[in-house]
């Protein structure tokens, strides 16, 4: 970033008429020379700018961003200096150029969309009371009944309330936390805990199942009726192909049936939900979503049936005009101060009349919270192999897929290797302060000082090393980096 | 001249400051995400006293009977559990508010002297304290309905 200020590789007239906050940025990487970059990163500095040339005077940049960003320390800081790269250079929204901050699964963007992350429903913001009453006057509810006094309690603060006792109804839908959360110990006790009572809803025994109080059989994608939405905003419907087996039902089954037991009403006393089946369902996302960054109203279910997919929003490309989702009246969130997650009040948001401008937000660099020291020297990051997807729950059942991947391992770099005397398929232990795997070791591709584990496996499982930490906005844990060391069994 | 004074207390409620930050830290280590936010900005806070220490240096630091009087509360030691919590990070917001307003005051006095580099000090130390007032209010909005309405003990 510093580097292609200096350099001037700037799209000067982008910067005015489309961002703002370029003199912040500016005076904010200004420390950050390419030698200093070059330590922190253990790089070489030539590299580094040479890397800057390319991204400075090359005529398309597409910039892709997944886990490897999501889940290190200050991780959403480092996730907005992509966007702030391609806005320095105007390299947004024209095409092959553009940033494509990933999700990493299946209608992992629907879930965004329509708040299934805990958020308000069509990116509506919370601490804009417009958007709030705009929800309820659509589900005819009071106000007061749509939790918005603070941003939304995020997962790991949950379970940090149920540690605590503070929360004693747990209810998890297809996930599986006993194996994809970090400190793995931890979990285990807090769902063994005796006043959580805990309901796992899953296609599969999981690990996480094993610990509830109650399992809820669910359908599995091709035993019910939905749609999916992926990163490029393209909708595909997906009908039901066969009956799910047994007493499985689907997840939105399951979720009526118990809005009905519960007796949960709108204002007039009204049943609050009005639909029976995904269709209708669809239908009144399609009207919350209305005017809404991802307006669904163009779309149906017949729609959907006549093609292999559409986009919402139907224009070709987002941001062609440089306009971005920043007015104060429309915008998701106020946003955060990058470095400590703090909330930036509605006051301050509109003094800076960002009006459809992108911000250029950054903050310095902090160490991670677990350094590597003389007791645990290498650094742990864990991530994902070609043959699993997520916790296995159904990879594993895929016979191919297990046998091309059927155990764990430890990647480590051929010095590290070489200095512990090591050799492929030698088992060691690699132990963090919080717990500890036993596994064979492959020699690859990892930078010296840091080894890899595939988080996918429920025993030897890469979590029980991890720590309970999290970037202070994205609030994603820190997969990235654990301080372990290595020991031969 | 009183602003001697002044920027001898605001040097010690800073330090004040800075280690109740990193008392809080240590005492609440269950919830990493105030042990790492505070034990970041307290570094932040110590370079705050950094950027004073010169212009104490300058103006002459009087540590007289005054100054005492004149003195921040102090901060003793951590509470437990989530009510323990919210009330620490409040004496933290209390604690950030008086060097807040002392910034104030000492910004005061330094247009009325057009001492150019007090004047910077205080600009950007202004905003860091409101960085930290801003994280604070957050984070005790956060926690104020599960800790008053759910927890235990």
């Amino acid at each position: 970033m510093r580097a292609l200020i200096e350099h001037d590789w700037l799209d000067h007239e982008y910067l005015s008429q489309h961002t703002s906050g370029f003199a912040e940025l500016k005076a904010t990487v200004e420390p950050y020379t390419p030698e200093h970059v070059a330590s922190i990163c253990r790089i070489s500095p030539v590299e580094l700018l040479r890397a800057a040339e390319i991204f400075g005077t090359s005529e398309r940049v597409l910039s892709t961003v997944l886990q490897g960003f999501y889940q290190s320390h200050q991780a959403t800081a480092a996730s907005c200096q992509v966007n702030n790269l391609h806005l320095l250079r105007g390299l947004i929204g024209k095409p092959g150029s553009g940033v494509l901050q990933m999700n990493g699964q299946p209608t992992a963007q629907n879930t965004r969309e329509a708040g299934a992350d805990g958020d308000l429903p069509g990116f509506r913001n919370w601490d804009n009371p417009e958007h709030v009453q705009e929800l309820a006057r659509l589900w005819n509810v009071d106000p007061l009944t749509i939790p918005h006094w603070a941003p939304p309690t995020h997962a790991m603060q949950i379970w940090r309330y149920a540690e605590q006792g503070s929360i004693k109804f747990l209810w998890i839908s297809a996930t599986n936390p006993a194996v994809s959360l970090p400190e793995l110990s931890r979990i285990r006790d807090i769902l063994r805990q005796d006043d959580l009572f805990v309901i796992t809803q899953d296609a599969f025994r999981t690990e996480t199942t094993e610990l509830a109080d109650v399992v809820l059989p669910a359908a599995l994608w091709g035993e019910k009726q939905g749609t999916f939405t992926n990163l490029s905003r393209v909708v595909h419907l997906s009908e039901q192909a066969v009956e799910p087996p047994g007493e499985a039902r689907s997840d939105l089954d399951i979720f009526l049936d118990y809005a009905s037991r519960m007796g949960f009403r709108n204002r007039d006393g009204d049943p609050l939900i009005t639909w029976k089946d995904p269709e209708g369902a669809f239908d009144a996302w399609r009207e919350c979503s209305r005017g809404r960054p991802c307006d669904y109203t163009e779309l149906s279910y017949d729609r959907l049936r006549g093609g292999s997919g559409i986009p919402w929003g139907g224009k070709e490309r987002l941001y062609a005009d440089g306009v971005f989702p920043t007015a104060a009246s429309y915008c998701e969130d106020y946003g955060h101060d990058l470095l400590t997650g703090a909330s930036t009040t509605p006051t301050d948001y509109k003094a800076r009349r960002p009006d459809g401008r992108a911000f250029l937000k950054a903050a310095e660099y902090t160490p991670a919270p677990e350094q590597p020291s003389d007791e645990y020297p290498f650094i742990c990051t864990t991530g994902r192999s070609v043959y699993h997807f997520h916790t296995r729950t159904k990879t594993r059942r895929a016979p191919e897929l297990q046998k091309a991947a059927p155990d764990p391992w430890v990647e480590i770099s051929p010095a590290d290797a070489a200095t512990l005397g090591l050799t492929d398929g030698d088992v060691v232990r690699v132990e963090s302060e919080r717990g500890s795997v036993e596994v064979p070791v492959r020699i690859g591709r990892c930078r010296d000082g840091v080894v890899f584990l595939p988080f996918h496996y429920g025993f030897q499982a890469a979590n029980e090393l991890t720590t309970t930490e999290w970037d202070p906005v994205s609030k994603q844990p820190l997969f990235k980096i654990s301080a372990v060391r290595i020991r031969r069994v | 001249m009183h602003l001697a004074t002044y920027l001898g207390l605001l040097h010690t409620s800073l330090q004040t400051l800075a280690d109740a930050f990193r008392e809080v830290a240590k005492g609440h280590g269950d919830e990493p995400d105030v042990a790492h936010t505070c034990q970041v900005l307290s570094k932040r806070i110590d370079a705050q006293v950094e950027k004073l220490g010169p212009i104490v240096e300058r103006y002459g630091e009087h540590r007289e009977s005054e100054p005492e009087r004149l003195h921040a509360a102090e901060f003793s030691e951590t509470r437990s559990g989530a009510v323990g919590l919210l009330r620490d990070l409040q004496d933290l917001y209390a604690l950030a508010s008086f060097t807040d307003i002392t910034w104030t005051v000492a910004g005061q006095a330094a247009q009325g002297l057009r001492d150019k580099e007090l004047l910077d000090v205080v600009s950007s130390c202004e905003q860091d304290t409101a960085r930290l007032l801003a994280w604070l209010k957050t984070r005790i909005k956060q926690s104020a309905p599960q800790a008053l309405i759910a927890a235990r003990g």
